[in-house]
């Protein structure tokens, strides 16, 4: 007999529970902030006057999340075919390479409305073929996925500081980076958006790569539910078994899942290379990746989840550099440590308090409880 | 009448919208073996669960020797001299019975001394009612009935004064069900209250002196097992009468619709399962294959429906071979017209976290019906879904409901549903009705005869006797992978029952 499992309406799923784990981090974060001997309430207004505050902050955030937009997918579209991709990271790093190639060789000569289309391609398909690779040894010889992976994050850091402090250095520069891109290599930015809603914006990287990344979540949305492929993906991640019964390739869906998989991690890299940077330099992905896996998390695997938990990590990003500016003892680690607590109550423990709040349903309305569930489950 | 060594009053239990168990009266008189019977779904599991500290009931009352008690754990149970022996036995295979039996009732940081004082003691109870196991050897080793045995062994050491089994019989040849019992008559005769939860009418019959019956998490009766009917229990646990035996009219064999020849195939550990198995299946016929659970069967239907690879052998549909290196891809097969009904319908027939209409095109989603270029036709698949849901009255229907949801009678028709609407020439079907309500056995066995009767070979595998005898118009008994016998519909369940054993195949098993 399987287990009974107790439904909880998808409000409280998909909302209540999120930020439950949220308002947990929260305290324990402030209690770290007491512990430094600074006022909790007053850094917290800090953190989310900094983050939203003005045109300026709002504009970073977007930038952050359209970053974590893109790793985030990344892993999210693993994880519906069971694929546990830690190698986001790195195949957003080989994605830079492909962008790197593309500007370095054609930025003069093109507008961007040429360079960035050939950006997108290049960048998914270094990024792709980073993913290939430990997807074909998963599926031909067995290996680990996580394990291939993380060794993968460290041969594309290994191979981009090769070429970054050799071939692609520009001769006499004492910087491991391309040389600047000029031109066609600059991404038109979208802070004209928020300064039309009366905000005002000194100078802030968002660019047109948010809607990129808001057309891809919708993009990966369409896969996963709604096409035939996603179908045989999601098949396989929830039944390999199944998937054989069904005659659907191993092989194959593995391969295709790990491809689009690295292609978004890759698409990562068109943000901060072609949108903010204007060159490649060493560690430019610096942990997005990792961050991405706590997205696709706190997001439940789910395009709009995945949004709006980039854009609360844009948030921790941004809000969390002006804190470290208003209050000096509260220093970057210390941000990282909130970050952390965040990746820890909203990802990893994420359903650390779901059996108390189905018990509290459950006494309730035993009745309310599953039906809506039911009724309220989307796609 | 004698004092009740197990009261549970006002037993109410819920798993959000299900009431699993509602105000559930029970009393075990101590020292008779009392059967609990019901559909899948009835609430049994989750009585005796609550029973046995895994589930906390919502409200009511559990008096074990008339003193009332609370159960949270396993442990409080055990404490109580409550022991269970599951379904599917909580063993760990590369231990000894020894390891087995002392296993989380250590009293020592070192084995040895527990090892001696359990070996004293597991010799005491062996001698005492007639549990006759050998200490050293591995479980892995020991044949099902004995591993049952061990977990007896063990709900004993532990000092159990209430044995509850769980469809104890599923996995048994019916020589060692016969066996089970006398040990469960010896065990009451010294005084151990047995609660045996089963759906087989007959063993209640066979065994108990009184009998629960659940429906829909409801006690609707108790009876003295003297005082009772099969057909008085089987009303009583669908609310309704019920066709034990579904009617069929003769068959009519037509041209071989499937052929397997000389068919061997090893497991991934090397074993061979299916040794040198030949048999021919006609349109217009059900052939069943009986035999214990794990003697080749799933080995067998795994092979011929191109999932698993084969050492030897050809297998053909409608007279072309069919691919065996293992690289067969299951949807060309279904396109040539064989459907399968997996055994395992939870991990292989059906992904239990899918929506119902998800699940109604599972290996046919690259069928154009459902299809509209690289996008599935969501419109397509849910009229799709909700015509098969009216033809097999599949139940709650509602296609978006989580698969996961439905009961065991009604996944199992959405598989069925899936594969017989494709209209296939050669349907082979595992396990038709296992875990399934009696209502739904009905109505599953109707349909297959129904595919026979359209000219259809059905190819059935069962590990329910009276199953196999009812649907079969020929039956070949499986035994350690090889096709002992063939033998008519008018077999007895005796004979075939010798054959399951294996005991014209080598000598005398008992």
């Amino acid at each position: 007999m399987s287990t009974p499992y107790a439904k909880l309406p998808a409000w409280a799923d998909y909302g209540l529970i999120p930020l439950i784990n949220l308002s947990v981090a929260f305290i324990v974060a402030g209690l770290v902030v007491v512990l430094v001997g600074e006022n909790p309430f007053r850094a917290a207004v800090i953190l989310v006057e900094g983050a939203f505050g003005k045109g300026t902050g709002i504009a970073f955030t977007l930038f952050y999340a359209t970053t974590f937009i893109f790793t985030g997918l990344s892993v999210a579209v693993a994880a519906h075919c069971s694929l546990f991709n830690i190698g986001t990271e790195g195949q957003a790093y080989i994605g830079g390479l492909g962008i790197a190639l593309v500007c370095l060789s054609l930025d003069s000569t093109l507008p961007w409305w040429l360079l960035f289309p050939l950006a997108i391609v290049a960048s998914a398909a270094f990024g792709a073929l980073w993913g290939f690779i430990p997807a074909y040894l998963q599926a031909k010889r067995g290996s680990h996925i996580v394990i291939t992976t993380i060794m993968f994050n460290f041969i594309a850091a290994s191979t981009m500081v090769y070429l970054l402090v050799g071939l692609l250095k520009p001769l006499g520069s004492q910087a491991p980076q391309t040389r600047n891109f000029v031109g066609g290599a600059e991404l038109p930015k979208l802070n004209w958006v928020i300064e039309l809603f009366g905000a005002k914006i000194r100078s802030a990287p968002l660019n047109i790569c948010f809607l990129l990344a808001l057309v891809m979540a919708f993009l990966v949305w369409l896969l996963i539910w709604r096409t035939r492929l996603g179908y045989e993906m999601r098949t396989y991640g929830h039944s390999p078994k199944a998937a054989r019964y069904a005659g659907i390739s191993e092989t194959r869906i593995v391969l295709t899942a790990m491809m689009i998989s690295g292609a978004l991690a890759g698409m990562m890299a068109l943000n901060p290379v072609m949108g903010d940077q204007h060159n490649v330099a060493i560690d430019f992905v610096s942990g997005a990746g990792y961050v991405g896996i706590a997205v696709a998390l706190m997001g439940r695997l789910h395009p709009v989840g995945i949004v709006l938990a980039a854009i609360l990590f844009g948030m921790l990003y941004q809000g969390g550099a002006e804190l470290s500016f208003e209050m000096p003892s509260i220093t970057r680690d210390m941000i990282v440590i909130i970050q952390g607590l965040v990746i820890l109550f909203a990802g990893a423990l994420e359903h650390m308090f779901r059996p108390y709040i189905q018990a509290i349903f459950a006494s309730f309305s035993p009745k309310s409880v599953g039906i809506e569930a039911i009724k309220g489950k989307g796609a | 009448m004698a004092q009740a060594a197990i009261e549970l009053i006002g037993i109410n239990k819920s798993f959000g919208a299900v009431r699993a168990n509602r105000d559930i009266n029970l009393e075990v008189a101590r020292g008779t073996i009392h059967g609990i019977v019901g559909e899948n779904g009835a609430g049994k599991s989750t009585l005796m669960s609550i029973l046995y500290g895994f589930y906390q009931a919502d409200s009511g009352e559990i008096r074990v020797g008339g003193k009332p008690v609370s159960i949270h754990t396993s442990n409080d149970a055990i404490a109580l001299g409550i022991g269970m022996v599951h379904q599917h036995f909580m063993l760990v295979d590369n231990f000894t019975v020894l390891e087995n039996v002392i296993l989380g009732a250590e009293n020592d940081a070192l084995l040895k001394s527990s090892i001696a004082k359990a070996r004293s003691e597991l010799d005491r109870l062996e001698r005492e009612y007639g549990l006759e196991v050998d200490p050293d050897a591995l479980i892995e080793e020991l044949p099902v009935g004995l591993q049952q045995r061990v977990e007896i062994l063990k709900a004993l050491y532990r000092g159990a004064e209430i044995l509850i089994l769980d469809e104890p019989t599923g996995v048994l040849t019916p020589a060692e069900a016969d066996h089970l019992f006398r040990i469960l008559k010896q065990l009451k005769d010294q005084g151990k209250t047995i609660v045996l939860i089963t759906h087989k009418l007959r063993e209640i019959m066979a065994i108990t002196d009184t009998v629960s019956v659940m429906r829909q998490g409801t006690m609707v009766a108790t009876r003295t097992t003297k005082e009772t009917t099969v057909g008085e229990l089987a009303e009583l646990m669908v609310g309704r009468r019920v066709l034990l035996r579904v009617e069929k009219g003769e068959s009519e064999a037509g041209a071989i619709k499937l052929s397997v020849k000389n068919l061997t195939v090893k497991d991934s550990r090397g074993v061979t399962m299916v040794d040198d198995v030949s048999f021919d299946v006609r349109g217009g016929e059900i052939v069943g294959i009986a035999g214990v659970a794990g003697n080749g069967q799933s080995e067998l239907l795994e092979a011929i429906s191109g999932i698993r690879h084969a050492v030897s052998g050809e297998v053909t549909l409608d007279g072309k071979p069919i691919d065996l290196t293992g690289k067969a891809d299951p949807g060309e097969l279904r396109d040539r017209g064989l459907a399968h009904v997996p055994e395992d319908r939870h991990h292989v027939g059906l992904v239990l976290a899918f929506e119902e209409n998800e699940n109604s095109i599972l290996g046919y989603h690259d069928d154009e019906r459902y299809l509209k270029g690289p996008f599935l036709d969501v419109d397509a698949i849910m009229a799709d879904a909700k015509d098969k849901i009216e033809k097999y009255d599949i139940r709650p229907g509602n296609p978006r409901l989580k698969t996961a949801n439905f009961s065991g009678g009604n996944q199992q028709k959405i598989v069925l549903a899936r594969e017989m609407e494709q209209d296939p020439g050669v349907l082979i079907v595992g396990q038709p009705t296992r875990g399934v309500d009696v209502g739904a056995i009905e109505f599953i066995h109707k349909r297959l005869i129904a595919m026979r009767d359209q000219g259809k070979a059905v190819l059935v595998v069962s590990v329910e006797l009276d199953e196999i005898r009812s649907l079969s118009d020929r039956i070949l008994v499986m035994f350690a992978g090889r096709v002992v016998g063939e033998r008519g519909p008018e077999a007895t369940e005796g004979e075939l029952g010798l054959l399951m054993a294996g005991v014209e195949h080598q000598e005398a098993a008992e």
